[in-house]
């Protein structure tokens, strides 16, 4: 467990300083990758919920600290992004091969709707085709396109140690 | 039938015997607890954030927070600087012909300006040294330049703001004039904590200046446009005014009310790039392309007074 929590930190923290400082300055066609967001699944996915929700809580808390942004505003949002990713890892998504490939890209408009929602209510003057007739494709694209590395890495950072999935014997009697 | 099927000997799944139900259901209950909890500190965060002054504790903590984050960032960016230069390098070799052309238009035209500016400058100096003349606060001469490091980009796609490596430690102010390596503007300090300071970018939406047309001395409101992009507008322009396309705005350093001016005077801010009128319209509309290139920034200048 020690080691779990250990190992989320410094994964987490590390994906937080590499978005602020690198993946968010490259903007090849109007968006740019949420490496949080994708390494975020990539754990939910494979630890489950509660897993998912304490790790969405700690990266969006260092995320919002790193920006200068309003405390809250993403941990709130990765809260709720891998506590549902890990609800779906936990049922349906277990062991099917897309799980993490359609979660992302669900994730990621749900994450863009729920950011556009957030800064309407704080007042902040946002513009939201900027954000999501703009930047979202292009966005859902790059988080696509990391999911696979990402996904590999953290398969081995964060497997259960035995954890094989389930096998199923069809009866032969 | 009925008979025969309830009497059938098919294997049924195994019933879930009480225990395993009711750690199934302590699981369940664990899990709505601990996500509730987190959800209910985001919640308590994002008010006590919002409610507080910039000296509150959360700002403090935030403050904290992003001193440490800060010596990894500027390595992370350091470590990265060379990619995203070579990135660079490539994207602006694709338009580097026709910007050559654009440029050297540009560049005959700017050489005959100069040289009327020349006289220009002698000529008012001897003026307002004849009227003796008493002006305010001018760029750059009256002002400090604190240069920082980009730490961080874009929080969200729905925001244009960075973070850099400088705070109030530094000597930074929030409403502090922030310039590109050019000296174009760039934006403002929105917020400090000891080491490093969020800069609202001249695209955000939040952000709004009083310009001038340095060719027709017309002045307007300029922010960001209302669509995509890096596009702003000089706003509330007359129609019998007139501007345009290609001239230079500058920041026009006059106060609001009793408030004092953010911008020096005549900082560049962008050239303008279209002029239009619609009959129902009271005003026209200037399109104005920003001079800083904001794609590239790695590193800017705050402007701080010389006599704070």
């Amino acid at each position: 467990m020690a080691t779990d929590v250990l190992k989320a930190g410094i994964v987490f923290f590390i994906a937080v300083v590499l978005q602020a400082a690198i993946v968010s300055a490259v903007e090849p066609a109007g968006g740019s990758a949420d490496l949080v967001l994708v390494t975020l699944t990539a754990a939910a996915l494979l630890r489950g919920a509660i897993f998912g929700a304490l790790a969405g809580f700690y990266a969006g808390f260092l995320l919002d600290a790193a920006n200068l942004e309003t405390l809250g505003l993403s941990s709130l949002l990765l809260t709720l992004a891998g506590y549902w990713i890990g609800r779906y890892g936990e049922t349906t998504g277990r062991d099917r091969a897309h799980a993490p490939v359609l979660a992302i890209a669900v994730v990621t408009v749900l994450y863009a709707f729920g950011s556009l929602a957030l800064h309407y209510l704080l007042g902040d003057p946002v513009s939201a085709r900027a954000g999501l007739v703009g930047a979202l494709p292009a966005q859902i694209l790059f988080n696509l396109v990391l999911t696979i590395p990402v996904y590999t890495l953290c398969r081995r950072i964060f497997a259960r140690p035995g954890g094989r999935p389930m096998e199923v014997e069809f009866g032969t009697h | 039938m009925r008979l025969a099927a309830l009497g059938s000997t098919v294997q049924r799944a195994a019933t879930p015997t009480y225990s395993s139900s009711r750690s199934a259901r302590a699981r369940a209950l664990r899990r709505r607890i601990v996500a509730g909890v987190l959800i209910g500190l985001s919640l308590a965060l994002i008010t006590g954030y919002f409610r507080e002054s910039d000296t509150g504790r959360l700002h403090d903590v935030q403050g904290v927070a992003a001193s440490a984050l800060r010596p990894f960032q500027v390595g992370a960016e350091r470590v990265a600087r060379p990619f995203q230069d070579a990135y660079g390098w490539l994207a602006g070799f694709i338009h580097a012909k026709s910007e050559n052309e654009e440029l050297k238009s540009q560049l005959r035209l700017l050489q005959q300006q100069a040289i009327q500016n020349i006289t220009a400058l002698q000529e008012n100096r001897e003026l307002r040294s004849a009227l003796d003349f008493q002006s305010g606060p001018t760029f750059p001469g009256d002002y400090r330049q604190i240069g920082a490091s980009v730490l961080s980009h874009n929080p969200s796609e729905f925001q244009q703001k960075l973070t850099i490596s400088a705070g109030h430690r530094d000597g930074i102010r929030v409403d502090d004039p922030v310039v590109d390596g050019e000296g174009y503007l760039a934006g403002h300090i929105s917020k400090t904590s000891p080491r490093t300071a969020q800069v609202t970018l001249l695209t955000d939406g939040d952000f709004a200046v009083f310009g001038y047309d340095v060719q027709t001395e017309t002045q307007g409101l300029v922010k960001h446009g209302q669509g995509a992009g890096e596009t702003l507008v000089l706003d509330l322009v007359p129609k019998d005014k007139v501007v345009r396309r290609n001239d230079l705005i500058v920041t026009a350093g006059r106060r609001s009310g009793n408030l004092p001016s953010l911008y020096p005077k005549n900082i560049a801010i962008g050239t303008v790039r279209s002029v239009g009128r619609t009959d129902v319209d009271i005003h026209q509309s200037v399109q104005v392309e920003p001079l800083a290139d904001f794609s590239s920034l790695s590193s800017v200048w705050v402007l701080v007074p010389k006599d704070r």
